[in-house]
């Protein structure tokens, strides 16, 4: 997406921009999450990228092919190569699952034989064998998700919008959608592109994240990134709403101390560094909060240490070991 | 009252007249107003083909057509009637006018049941590379099912209301034969006769619809 703008013209006749200026690149194979409170311009943004929305300025191009270029029919004919899934499923309420993931090969005009295959391969692919003669009325939200993910892989795309694909499902449903995804992605090498304000969908599956906040991508970057090192606030706001790490401050139990919060990412994080810096050392460590976790499939983690004890200098030097050890450290003002 | 002097083939040739009429007018009311309905829905604000001057004229005919009482339409449109059936009596004659009457009445209808369609759907089939000619197939039609058969029943009913007006002006059926038996020469039988007729008649319409609406209603 190059220079995306998308004004709408309000009831009072003024024009406000829903997303402005965006310009957003998505590599092949790869999840990309987008993450933003409700209102920041995500919804438009992913309509924009199958013309749902036309843009008012600016170009989309998903492969070689320039959407914003085409005409009705060229459009219609592209957009079978993106598959999109909802919030709220939107599956045809009047017709069988099987009849759901057939549409969009009936609307390319496939042979019957060749839909029922098709179908059956979806099918078990998403896991709902038992449940093609069943309407959509019959199934749980998870259920509905499913079929509303073989429908949009029926025609092959080679991309894959989801539009707050997990925000209606319970956490339980929303990880066995999200582990679908991050499967199809791998097994097919399909591209994603999600929308999200849900911190833990960016944390499980994603590669890159762009933040969004009042129509325009504030950050942007790898996830690890971008949440380890967050620099815009709305980020921020994000990151802390998964952590409960706090400036620190009210937990300082010692005169004295110095307080460090310590990164881990990657191998590291299971290595014993802290012990190795303390040891033969006079200062004494607390750990007073902390995390460790996983970003997709990356370890990481944020310990919040406070060092006492030793005389002047032995504490920066512990400092310094544990820098040395490929940590990244950060002091906390006094 | 004494009923030796109802003439029950008159009644029986009466009843058939009406669902002759009943049967030929549904038909084309439900073509016309269908095809009506569906481009009322297109056309309108923030839909497929937004076409607001044609939404308004489409719009305007039908309130038109549907603010003259049927009993005043059914007379004024005497001219069209004969221009395209040659008579404006008889069976034939009725169903221009029943025509012209319940197809607005319908084409409203049908507006509603789709705008029932979840835009969520549409969307979706926007998305899949649906065509505007495919959605309305495959989407609208389909997810208003239950809606257009519920339209369907209501304005059989109201044809059969629109088929005994018809009478006072020579269609025949059941309503001519209330009129000119049981109004007319004060025979109280016929009229009795008649009205059941038309009570169990919009009864038998009324149920067998609902009762396919709900079995073809997946929600």
């Amino acid at each position: 997406m190059q220079d995306v703008t998308k004004t709408y013209r309000s009831a009072g006749g003024g024009e406000v921009d829903a997303i402005r200026d965006i310009t957003l690149d998505v590599r092949k194979g790869e999840i990309y999450g987008i993450i933003g409170h409700s209102g920041a311009g995500k919804s438009t943004l992913i309509r924009c990228m199958n013309l749902l929305e036309r843009p008012t300025r600016g170009t989309v191009k998903v492969g070689e092919v320039l959407l914003t270029d085409l005409g009705e029919r060229g459009l219609q004919r592209e957009r079978r190569k993106i598959g999109m899934i909802f919030q709220h499923f939107n599956l045809l309420s009047s017709v069988t699952v099987r009849d759901n993931i057939a549409f969009p090969l009936k609307l390319a005009g496939q042979k019957k034989p060749a839909i029922a295959r098709r179908v059956d391969e979806l099918l078990t692919l998403v896991g709902l064998q038992a449940h093609g003669d069943k309407f959509p009325s019959q199934l749980s939200g998870g259920q509905k998700q499913r079929v509303g993910i073989a429908r949009a892989l029926a025609a092959d795309p080679e991309v894959l919008l989801c539009d707050e694909a997990t925000s209606a499902l319970d956490p339980q449903t929303t990880n066995s959608i999200l582990s679908l995804l991050m499967d199809i992605n791998e097994k097919l090498g399909l591209t994603i592109v999600l929308i999200t304000h849900e911190m833990g969908v960016i944390r499980s599956i994603c590669d890159r994240v762009a933040v969004m906040d009042a129509g325009t991508i504030v950050e942007f970057g790898n996830v690890l990134d971008v949440f380890l090192k967050p620099s815009h606030p709305v980020t921020r706001q994000f990151v802390d709403e998964m952590s409960d790490l706090s400036d620190g401050a009210p937990l300082r139990t010692r005169d004295n101390s110095r307080l460090i919060r310590l990164h881990f990412v990657g191998e590291e994080t299971y290595q014993p560094v802290l012990f190795e810096a303390l040891k033969g050392s006079p200062v004494q460590c607390a750990i007073l909060q902390g995390t460790v976790s996983r970003m997709k499939h990356t370890p990481y983690g944020q310990l919040l240490v406070e060092l006492s004890g030793g005389g002047p200098g032995e504490a920066d030097a512990v400092i310094e070991s544990l820098r040395a050890s490929g940590l990244d450290v950060e002091v906390l003002p006094e | 009252m004494t009923w030796e002097n109802i003439n029950w083939d008159e009644i029986w040739q009466a009843t058939q007249d009406t669902l002759t009429m009943m049967v030929f007018s549904m038909i084309f009311t439900v073509i016309l107003g269908l095809a009506l309905g569906v481009l009322l829905y297109l056309t309108s604000s923030r839909q497929l083909l937004y076409m607001p001057a044609l939404y308004s004229v489409l719009s305007f005919v039908v309130n038109i057509l549907r603010s003259v009482p049927f009993i005043i339409l059914m007379i004024a449109v005497m001219p069209f009637t004969e221009a395209i059936v040659n008579t404006t009596i008889g069976v034939k004659g009725a169903i221009p006018p029943l025509v012209i009457g319940a197809a607005p009445f319908f084409a409203r209808l049908v507006e509603t049941a789709l705008r029932e369609v979840d835009k969520g759907v549409i969307e979706a089939a926007q998305a899949m590379g649906a065509s505007k000619w495919d959605i309305v197939r495959r989407v609208l039609l389909r997810e208003s099912r239950p809606g257009l058969l519920a339209a369907i029943t209501v304005t059989a009913v109201t044809l059969v209301s629109y088929t005994a007006m018809m009478g006072t002006i020579g269609a025949g059926g059941l309503g001519d034969l209330a009129i000119r038996y049981g109004y007319m020469r004060f025979q109280t039988d016929i009229m009795i006769v008649t009205v059941v007729i038309l009570i169990v008649l919009v009864q038998l319409l009324q149920v067998l619809g609902d009762r396919l609406v709900r079995r073809i209603s997946r929600r």
